[in-house]
């Protein structure tokens, strides 16, 4: 059975309804890229699943569980579900150790000295093991991106949602982030991912998801939505953004 | 007019006292000031969350309260109207909780602004990592709170310091105390209130010192630039 | 000894109340005229000058208002001159007054962008003029929030008058605690005089700050 399940989604805020009904199934493994204009609620959908936004109406399944605002403690979701923002959000007054380290300690009680190991083995996979000590302050963009991957893995989510992960980098630094989310694709993560980064969305995942006016309007393996759109709206965004 | 200040030499025992009694006060009541507008503070910010309940309501009172009324009615309040009412208190511990109580409920407020500009992005990045309320106040929140208003909570802690000169008024033996005492011996008040005036000022010098030592060390996450 | 009723305490307070408004005034109205000056001062003039402002800001910005008041009432006997309770409070207020409301608006002249001073400076303007034409206006609007706010600061500060002997509200509270010995509530009456005075202030400072920089501040 699929990992992600999610069935008549809507959400609104106040008179705007952003999500009008989405189905979705994200099997363990899968890497999902979800594009669209903004607006049309891809990153409301997003934070639907990891509860930052409650939705109104439909069901959300994480393997067996379903999200309804009280099935999952906070701490229990942050072990199925972690998140990548696309303005980082690194706590600044922590080392980058001391960033990764936290959620494990005080949300999961992991022993410090077993937390730090884990802390260290992440930081090693995103390539950032040599700035453990360094402050957020200190980090180029990309590098803090990396590391806020790290913090979200050192949950040992299974699935790892990305907000626009690269839209807040310079040029120069989406290729660093974009290597490491792909390093993970290999590695059998299953990634739901919006972004705008078309050419990543094509090579690395294995299904796009193109939503419109809060519904999702085509989807299908990258090859065929990017060559053969079926509908006006997607061939004129891909035209828009290629 | 002539200045006389050999006559403050016999003195220097008293003022010495004077100076401890104000150094400790300010001390303790810094600490538990902030301890308290910490608590006072986490307690409002839930308001923002699920709206404010009776206890955030009474806190913020309590907080106008204090910022709109003289130090030295709150001081005689309590040392003379809690014995009133049956509760006997010493004045040293009066003038103890009236300081905590200033110094929190000033702090409180500081700190309540460093709290509001949490951006929206760390409050959300510490849900997703499954941090409670509490926990992300404590790990998240609060430093960065600090270090946002530190230069206003240094200024404040040093006018509660200034502001102790007045529980000389009900005889704690502070350093206001000790130059009313030598005064009254040498009728050299001038003199008296000179040199006591001047350790206030070296005393503000030096708290603001020790301030910006710890706050250096505290907040030194924010020295950018490359490691 | 008389016995007073509530009436009585509250009358004699609120009589007394009088006082700390006059002196406020004084203290408010004074402490500008003089803060004014010492922020021009200390904004153009020359080094030695804005240095001498400075010491005078630290001065009283690093001392009690207490000792000022103490140093006010003793050094004047001192100078020779038999000063008044009144005299010595009017006298340290106002001084008081000046140095925090210098600083506040030092802040705000300060907060100005520096490209306002050189598009005057371009246009032929002199310090003064720039000031009066370009800086102030600007500063002005800043200056208004901290002005109020501090004028809480100043209506507090009176009550330490009492301690020189200057009868206004305090005073009169712990002298009818002498007659009276209920502390609770004279103090209760005392401290909610105080309130009445400075909570709308308070309040309407926070208003303006809020107006000022936009309701996005939440």
């Amino acid at each position: 059975m699929a990992l992600v399940s999610v069935k008549d989604l809507h959400k609104s805020f106040g008179e705007l309804e952003v999500l009008k009904g989405i189905d979705l199934e994200v099997e363990a493994g899968e890497v999902v890229a979800i594009i669209g204009r903004s607006g049309s609620g891809k990153s409301t959908f997003l934070r639907c699943l990891n509860q930052l936004e409650h939705h109104d109406w439909g069901t959300i399944q994480l393997a067996d569980q379903r999200l309804d605002g009280t099935s999952m403690t906070p701490g229990e979701l942050s072990q199925n579900v972690g998140m990548v923002f696309q303005s980082f959000n690194l706590f600044p007054h922590k080392s980058v150790i001391d960033n990764v380290m936290l959620a494990p300690v005080v949300v999961k009680q992991t022993p410090k000295s077993e937390a730090r190991r884990i802390a260290e083995e992440v930081l090693a996979k995103v390539g950032m093991s040599d700035k453990i000590d360094s402050y957020p302050a200190q980090l180029s963009g990309g590098q803090q991106q990396r590391v806020a991957i790290a913090r979200a893995l050192a949950m040992n989510p299974k699935v790892l949602l990305c907000d626009e992960a690269t839209s807040a980098l310079d040029p120069e630094l989406v290729g660093e982030v974009l290597r490491v989310l792909e390093d993970l694709a290999k590695e059998g993560m299953t990634l739901i991912l919006v972004t705008h980064e078309m050419k990543f969305a094509r090579d690395v995942s294995h299904r796009v998801v193109f939503m419109h006016q809060g519904r999702i309007h085509e989807s299908g393996p990258p090859e065929t939505l990017f060559t053969r759109p079926q509908t006006p709206e997607l061939a004129q965004f891909i035209a828009s953004v290629v | 007019m002539t200045l006389d200040f050999s006559s403050l030499l016999p003195y220097t025992d008293q003022i010495l006292e004077g100076l401890v009694t104000t150094v400790w006060l300010t001390v303790v009541t810094t600490v538990a000031g902030i301890a308290l507008a910490v608590v006072v503070a986490y307690v409002r910010d839930g308001a923002r969350v699920r709206g404010a309940s009776l206890v955030s309501r009474l806190l913020g009172g309590y907080v106008e309260v204090i910022r709109n009324t003289p130090f030295i009615v709150q001081l005689f309040f309590l040392f003379f109207g809690l014995p009133a009412l049956g509760v006997p208190i010493s004045a040293t511990v009066a003038a103890l909780i009236a300081m905590i109580l200033n110094l929190g409920a000033y702090t409180a407020e500081i700190l309540r602004a460093g709290i509001e500009s949490t951006t929206r992005g760390q409050h959300e990045a510490a849900r997703a990592l499954g941090l409670s309320r509490l926990q992300s106040f404590r790990h998240v929140v609060l430093v960065p709170a600090f270090s946002r208003v530190y230069p206003s909570l240094i200024s404040q802690c040093i006018i509660v310091m200034l502001g102790s000169a007045v529980v000389s008024q009900i005889s704690v033996f502070d350093l206001t105390y000790a130059a009313n005492f030598i005064q009254s011996r040498n009728f050299r008040g001038f003199e008296v209130y000179l040199v006591v005036t001047a350790i206030y000022l070296l005393l503000a010098v030096g708290l603001r010192l020790v301030f910006e030592f710890v706050g250096r060390r505290l907040f030194a996450f924010r020295q950018g630039g490359s490691a | 000894m008389t016995d007073f009723t509530t009436w009585d305490i509250v009358r004699n307070l609120l009589l007394a109340a009088r006082w700390t408004v006059v002196l406020s005034l004084i203290a408010f109205i004074g402490g500008a005229a003089v803060g004014l000056v010492l922020t021009l001062l200390r904004m153009g003039g020359l080094r030695p000058v804005r240095w001498l402002v400075r010491g005078y800001v630290d001065l009283f910005q690093g001392t009690p208002l207490l000792m000022q008041l103490f140093l006010a009432y003793f050094g004047a006997a001192v100078l020779g001159f038999d000063v008044s309770a009144w005299t010595a409070a009017s006298v340290a207020l106002t001084l008081f007054t000046s140095a925090f409301l210098c600083d506040i608006w030092r802040g705000c002249v300060e907060a100005v962008p520096s490209g306002q001073w050189q598009a005057a400076r371009v246009l032929g303007l002199n310090y003064l003029q720039s000031m009066r034409h370009v800086i102030l206006p600007q500063a002005l609007r800043l200056a208004v929030p901290p002005t109020v706010g501090f004028s809480v600061q100043v209506i507090k500060g009176t009550a330490l008058a009492s301690v020189i002997g200057f009868v206004e509200l305090t005073k009169a509270g712990t002298m009818l605690n002498n007659a009276t010995f209920e502390p609770f509530t004279i103090f209760t009456f005392v401290a909610l005089g105080y309130f009445i005075l400075c909570y709308p202030l308070s309040r309407y400072a926070r208003y303006l700050e809020r107006r000022l920089y936009g309701a996005g501040i939440r």
